[in-house]
């Protein structure tokens, strides 16, 4: 396939407003004569379907959760980046399109990025004005604190708790356009397959979850935000239902898959207690602010924390990188943690964390200002392991959490199927091999708010006068059999295990040989033993129940299902990128001192892998990226 | 540690429901509350039962996905504690423990553990928003919001949607929820255009769905958010003064 970016001519800081102008506009009374199709109502597909309706056009959301207010974006803790540079501390919007491409390791589109950079100022206004309660001054004005990879104070936040305020507030405005009735709203409903027609992207098919009933809906348009695929490694801060069917049943209908290995590996997170772990707890990056992370020097050491010496602690990153010491990006950070543990020197009863410790800031600061800052975290720490970290150091190891590859799309968020869009995390759009802290809710904002309103604008002027296709089309009919085939085999199969079985296995793999290192040998070794695992999975796995009645074992089972290929694309993508970048680390492909080594000159493009049908190989195609403003040097960080 | 689970079973919303007693065995005290669930479920598939059905989803206390009634309270024994956050470090080897779904008529059962909230969205959709179209707002900073009306916001804006505080009133009442997503926004200078409007409608659509507050407090107690009824207080408030603003001549005075 052809992958055209759709990358408008001109001068960088010129190319929105230039487009914007471009684009062709649809007159508000055509506008109520088109539908567009939102599946996921996190923050980018909340604030699009708002948007869009605000607008005048129809808009259907689909949700498989109870309430469009639980998607996964609420689980966002840390912040939201902005260029507003109300510090005055030599912020803007080039600086922050620099850092992000910078922190991505020269693997994202500029114009995309210089794009978000740009939008980022707009986002602040947008949820101040909806009642969004930041972190404000005394005077009543706006509260910054700096994140990891970057060196001015940009983060917008709301306690520990941005996200949550940040969906509240996209939740709200969908609601509101559910109560004049430009949206109509399907909760509990899920996605489970594109419908395409002569190439274009026509409507989905759905599953009820409550009563097992599978229908059509079709529109002129179809945006997914569906978020990503965090869950492929079972252990994840990812929250249990998120998953990457959506997406990978538009794979299949031939959008292109981009990036699939660049996946993001987060430092602070609560490590396992056991083999019962069902899924890992985030602790915000933030927290890397104001605390210390080390181990102590003598592995051997088995005195309780407290009792450990200054002079016989190891402050690794402060001592590896002095500039930006314990705010080195994520995968840097991540990277350095494993080989501690990997080297005996992890802390625990299990020996696999490092401690992330408060007491020089509770000695500089005071209590009652740690508290302020961190105080949920804290408490959430300590509800989750029995311990205080006001008394004793957190312990923390890295775990999965955020994938930046996802559905291939262009300048518009379009993908390679006209008429499907995609936003949010399931694109692969702005963060390159690796995704700065904060920048995930200014993307799904940005992309959700101000970005396909306008681009889903301009693809719906050209379908003017036409309507949608009807569900009594072929296409729809077929879908909808190969759905219901898919359900009645799971619930037919006399299998032994249950879905999540299955699940942890696939994950140890994924963990083990397609994680935070990996080596030629290694992923060859997990493609196989995926494929083999998939084959125990289809002929073993046990569902019970009806599929006429909520099953919570034959929703994953599907969704395990995609896991499976999803794996298996993820290990060929990361065989092929013979360079480490990003959350990409190829043990074969490493500097002197152990940083990623890329290599821009055979490897400085999109992986965008393209279907081919059950059991075959995708298709490799390549989206070269070109850099005229931010020049691709080694990240350094020391 | 080994426990006794007594769970609530029902097919689904019509299905007659009963109590089944499950073993849980070799619990370890760093287990949450779901992942003993977990367990129990793995060992029904084994054995051909079809699983308990309980609402889930990040397992670390803000979707609001989660919540049964622990031996009676909401969210268990831990104090400000989604379910999901409850560990097992509060119960000790041989407990029994009833688990039940939300009870209130205005949470209709789907199944086992499963009820539908979507009365909750139906007073959002009535009036919790501050109408602002996507483009129209104004320069972020234009709008200081003094830090203790800005934290009280966010007090209230915490809550997580759960529904605790309607399974654990007496009236099966909505106030504590309902209060607390109209004082977020009744509190900030953004949401005084629509203040009134607001208060009325989402006030009424509740008394269309749950009961009334009788101040019998429990809510808060059960609150994983530790939301104060203090917000009720602010509810009722505006509530009695929404009655004159929204009247014709009434809401052309200043919002004081």
């Amino acid at each position: 396939m052809e992958l055209k970016s759709a990358i408008p001519e001109g001068p960088i800081e010129d190319l929105w407003d230039g487009h914007r102008f471009n684009m062709r506009l649809v007159n508000p009374a055509n506008k109520r004569r088109f539908n567009v199709i939102v599946v996921g109502t996190g923050l980018a597909g909340a604030s699009a379907a708002a948007s869009l309706a605000e607008l005048g056009y129809g808009v259907t959301v689909f949700s498989y959760h109870d309430s469009p207010r639980r998607a996964h974006s609420i689980a966002a803790q840390g912040g939201i980046n902005a260029a507003k540079n109300y510090q005055n501390d030599g912020d803007s919007i080039h600086r922050l399109f620099y850092d992000t491409v910078k922190g991505g390791d020269f693997r994202s589109r500029e114009a995309n990025v210089y794009r978000l950079a740009q939008l980022s100022v707009n986002i602040i206004d947008q949820c101040v004005a909806q009642g969004v309660p930041f972190a404000r001054e005394y005077g009543g004005q706006l509260e910054n604190r700096s994140f990891g990879g970057v060196q001015v104070s940009r983060t917008f936040y709301a306690r520990g708790q941005t996200g949550q305020q940040l969906l509240l507030g996209a939740y709200q405005a969908l609601m509101r356009q559910v109560g004049t009735g430009a949206v109509t709203l399907y909760p509990r409903t899920e996605m489970l397959d594109l419908v395409t027609v002569d190439g274009r992207a026509v409507g989905v098919t759905v599953r009820d979850l409550q009563t097992g009933e599978i229908s059509s809906h079709s529109a002129h348009a179809v945006i997914l935000a569906t978020g990503g695929y965090g869950n492929v490694y079972y252990l994840s801060t990812n929250a249990k239902k998120s998953n990457a069917t959506a997406a990978w049943r538009a794979h299949k209908k031939g959008a292109a898959f981009a990036n699939p290995c660049f996946t993001q590996i987060h430092p602070t997170c609560i490590p396992a207690s056991g083999e019962h772990q069902s899924k890992l707890t985030l602790m915000s990056e933030s927290l890397r602010n104001d605390g210390r992370i080390w181990v102590p020097k003598d592995e051997t050491d088995q005195r309780s924390p407290s009792d450990i010496p200054e002079a016989e602690r190891d402050y690794y990153l402060e001592r590896q990188y002095p500039a930006f010491g314990n705010l080195v990006p994520r995968d840097v950070a991540s990277r350095a943690a494993k080989r501690q543990v990997d080297n005996g020197r992890g802390v625990g009863p299990l020996k696999n964390g490092v401690y992330l410790d408060f007491g020089s800031a509770i000695d500089r600061l005071g209590q009652p200002e740690i508290e302020e800052r961190y105080g949920n975290l804290f408490e959430m720490y300590d509800r989750i392991t029995g311990e205080d970290p006001y008394e004793t150091p957190m312990r923390i190891y890295p775990a999965t959490h955020y994938t930046m590859g996802g559905l291939w799309v262009d300048y518009n968020l379009m993908s390679s199927i006209p008429g499907l869009f995609v936003g949010g995390e399931a694109n692969f759009s702005d963060h390159g091999a690796n995704r700065l802290g904060a920048s995930a809710l200014m993307q799904g904002l940005a992309d959700g708010y101000f970005v396909l309103p306008n681009t889903v604008s301009d693809y719906l002027a050209g379908l003017l006068g036409q309507g949608a296709v009807g569900t009594d089309h072929a296409a729809f009919r077929e879908s909808r059999a190969e759905v219901e085939d898919q359900t009645k085999r799971y619930l037919s199969n006399k299998g032994t295990h249950s879905v999540d079985y299955f699940h942890k296995a696939l994950g140890h793999i994924v963990w083990e040989k397609i994680g935070m290192e990996r080596t030629a040998t290694g992923l060859q070794e997990a493609m196989r033993d995926i494929s083999s695992l998939r084959e125990d999975f289809r002929r073993d796995v046990r569902v019970l129940g009806s599929g006429e009645s909520l099953n919570d074992s034959l929703e994953k089972a599907g969704r395990v299902a995609d896991f499976f290929d999803l794996a298996e694309l993820i290990a060929r993508d990361a065989l092929h990128r013979e360079e480490s970048c990003g959350g990409h680390f190829r043990v074969e492909h490493q500097t002197e001192d152990g940083e990623a080594a890329r290599d821009d000159d055979n490897f400085s493009y999109v992986a965008a892998w393209e279907w081919q049908g059950e059991g075959k190989p995708q298709i490799l195609n390549k989206e070269q990226l070109e850099f005229e403003h931010v020049h691709p040097a080694q990240r350094s960080y020391k | 540690m080994n426990l006794t689970l007594k769970v609530w079973r029902q097919a689904g919303p019509t299905a007659p429901g009963q109590f089944e007693t499950y073993e849980a065995r070799d619990i370890s005290e760093d287990m949450s509350f779901l992942e003993v669930l977990d367990v129990v479920n793995e060992d029904l598939n084994d054995r051909g039962i079809e699983p308990i059905a309980f609402e889930h989803d990040c397992r670390e206390g803000i979707c609001g996905s989660c919540g049964v009634m622990i031996n009676g309270q909401a969210h268990g024994p831990g104090f400000r504690t989604a379910t999901c956050q409850l560990h097992m470090r509060l119960f000790k080897d041989g407990d029994s423990i009833t688990v039940e779904p939300w009870r209130a008529a205005s949470f209709p059962l789907i199944r086992d553990l499963v009820v539908n909230r979507s009365a909750f969205d139906r007073i959002i959709e009535s009036g919790g928003f501050i109408s602002v179209n996507t483009g129209s707002a104004v320069e972020a900073n234009m709008i200081p919001i003094p830090k203790v009306v800005s934290d009280a916001a966010m007090d209230a804006a915490e809550c997580i949607g759960c529904g605790a505080c309607v399974a654990s009133c007496p009236n099966g009442a909505a106030s504590l929820f309902t209060a607390a997503k109209m004082q977020h926004l009744n509190l900030l200078p953004q949401g005084q255009a629509e203040r009134w409007q607001r208060t009325q409608s989402m006030v009424e659509t509740m008394e269309d769905f749950f009961g009334s507050c009788t101040s019998h407090g429990e809510c808060q107690f059960a609150c994983p958010k530790g939301i104060s009824i203090d917000v009720i207080a602010y509810m009722n408030r505006d509530y009695l003064k929404s009655m004159s603003k929204n009247r014709k001549l009434g809401g052309q005075g200043l919002t004081t």
